[in-house]
């Protein structure tokens, strides 16, 4: 369904999505990334349980919400990636808590 | 144009109105309810939703004892509206919190629950003060901050979801056969013989009597009747955040989470004569520290909206019901807390406008209290 257009030069970056390693050009958000890896469904619901993946891409839809770097319920679409980025997929809703080893900047 | 006729009339169509509508018509009446739609400065559509007691009746206990006998009929009143309706007002009754922050806090808090335990029979709050201990086990998923000193615990408090009680209760009122009208404004009110009419952008209706409960909307209109519905209009601000894993299992005043997982925290109380109805940045901020204050992890939530309602306040607080002794058959009913109150409403105020006469229970809540010479 996605399909990138060669750009062969374009410069990369090393993330990781939902633990697989992947190199994504460096203009890719995190959600462009997930669609790339084509993990499905990027979160559930914490209303009904029902799946969820990027929809928008800009920022409007909120469906895009994922964990980055240990960071919950980020709005993917709107976060560039970057080197060593971890991009996980988001189980309903956050914790209020979370780690304190995560505090990335938000 | 021909006129509908009705036995009664209920000006506004938000809870308190639907909730008095839906009494009558339960108890045989036919009722026609008028409202504005949806340019009316709406209170139902923007509170926080709290069925609340605890904090109601410092100087006026027949508030108190009228809080409470809302309260003790919520429960079925919502089983009543789910079922007529089929739309849960999400109402929960597991008791409620009001947090302190310092021991300055507690021993103010203390001593309004003590002096408000002391005007009224002590079976009406059963508010008690408990320590950080005993409210840390009753919110086992939250960390506080050290300033949480404890908080006053109300067992007959609660909560439902506002937007859910105003659906519910439309879906109500259509199931007992009330004539809603949101194309139908109410203008004008003449008493005429036997009953009143009133004038609408959709054509006369008739009534035998007529109820004003149009909230904010209500004051021009009571005049012409020799009705009072002073309101002193308050700003309430309060933040909306992202969903939340459930953690806040008990609502407090001024915290509380939807079944959503949505976290609503308040407020604000501003004077608001103009009844503008613009959220500041700074009201926000202000919102935001003490929630901090409270829960530090809060800091890292996000916050999605925030938003502000008009509260219908009179100038003491308390509501005011009455009935016109130059139009008999017209009466007013407004106050603040249309959710709390909606089940008595649909009950013993639904009984006692039925019955053409107010009970004594209702006297202390006639405006004539706020008459100068009264009071002299």
């Amino acid at each position: 369904m996605f399909r990138k257009l060669p750009d062969p030069a374009c410069a990369t970056v090393a993330v990781t999505v939902d633990g697989q390693a992947m190199r994504v050009a460096t203009h890719e958000t995190a959600a462009s990334a997930a669609l790339l890896a084509a993990m499905g469904a990027t979160r559930t619901s914490p209303v009904n349980g029902e799946p969820r993946a990027p929809f928008c891409m800009m920022g409007v839809c909120y469906d895009c919400l994922m964990v980055i770097d240990g960071v919950p319920s980020r709005q993917a679409c709107l976060v560039p990636v970057r080197d060593g980025m971890r991009i996980e997929r988001q189980a309903g809703a956050r914790a209020l808590a979370f780690g304190s080893a995560e505090t990335a900047d938000v | 144009m021909a006129e509908a006729s009705f036995d009664f009339v209920v000006v506004g169509g938000g809870v308190v109105g639907s909730s008095i509508g839906l009494g009558l018509a339960r108890r045989g009446a036919r009722v026609a309810i008028l409202d504005q739609g949806d340019t009316a400065l709406r209170s139902s559509r923007v509170n926080f939703g709290l069925v609340w007691l605890q904090s109601k009746g410092d100087g006026m206990p027949e508030y108190g004892r009228w809080t409470r006998r809302s309260a003790d009929l919520w429960t079925e009143f919502a089983a009543y509206l789910q079922d007529l309706s089929g739309i849960d007002p999400e109402h929960e009754q597991k008791g409620g919190i009001a947090f302190c922050l310092g021991e300055a806090e507690f021993e103010h808090r203390r001593n309004t629950i003590q002096r408000m335990h002391n005007q009224v029979e002590p079976w009406v709050y059963e508010t008690r003060m408990i320590d950080r201990k005993a409210v840390e086990a009753l919110y086992p998923g939250v960390r506080f901050g050290p300033e949480m000193v404890g908080a006053s615990f109300g067992p007959h408090d609660g909560v439902t979801n506002p937007l859910r009680l105003l659906q519910s209760l439309h879906g109500a009122l259509k199931r007992v056969g009330i004539a809603y009208r949101p194309d139908a404004p109410a203008q004008a009110i003449q008493s005429d013989g036997g009953g009143f009419v009133i004038d609408t952008p959709a054509g006369p209706f008739r009534a035998g009597k007529v109820v004003l409960a149009a909230g904010h909307g209500t004051t021009g209109l009571a005049a012409t009747l020799g009705l009072e519905a002073p309101i002193v209009p308050e700003r309430g601000q309060l933040i909306i955040t992202e969903r939340v894993a459930p953690i806040l299992p008990i609502p407090a005043s001024g915290v509380r989470q939807t079944r959503d997982g949505t976290i609503m925290i308040g407020t604000t109380h501003e004077a608001a004569p103009d009844l503008t109805t613009r959220a500041t940045t700074a009201n926000a901020v202000h919102i935001a520290e003490r929630i901090v204050r409270l829960i530090p992890d809060m800091a890292r939530v996000k916050m999605v909206r925030t938003w502000l309602g008009l509260r219908v306040l009179s100038p003491d607080g308390f509501p005011v019901y009455m009935e016109s002794e130059t139009h008999p058959g017209a009466y007013v009913a407004i106050c603040h807390s249309g959710n709390t109150l909606a089940a008595v409403h649909a009950n013993d105020l639904a009984e006692a406008f039925l019955a053409h006469r107010l009970p004594d229970t209702l006297a202390p809540f006639h405006p004539r209290r706020f008459h100068v010479s009264q009071a002299a």
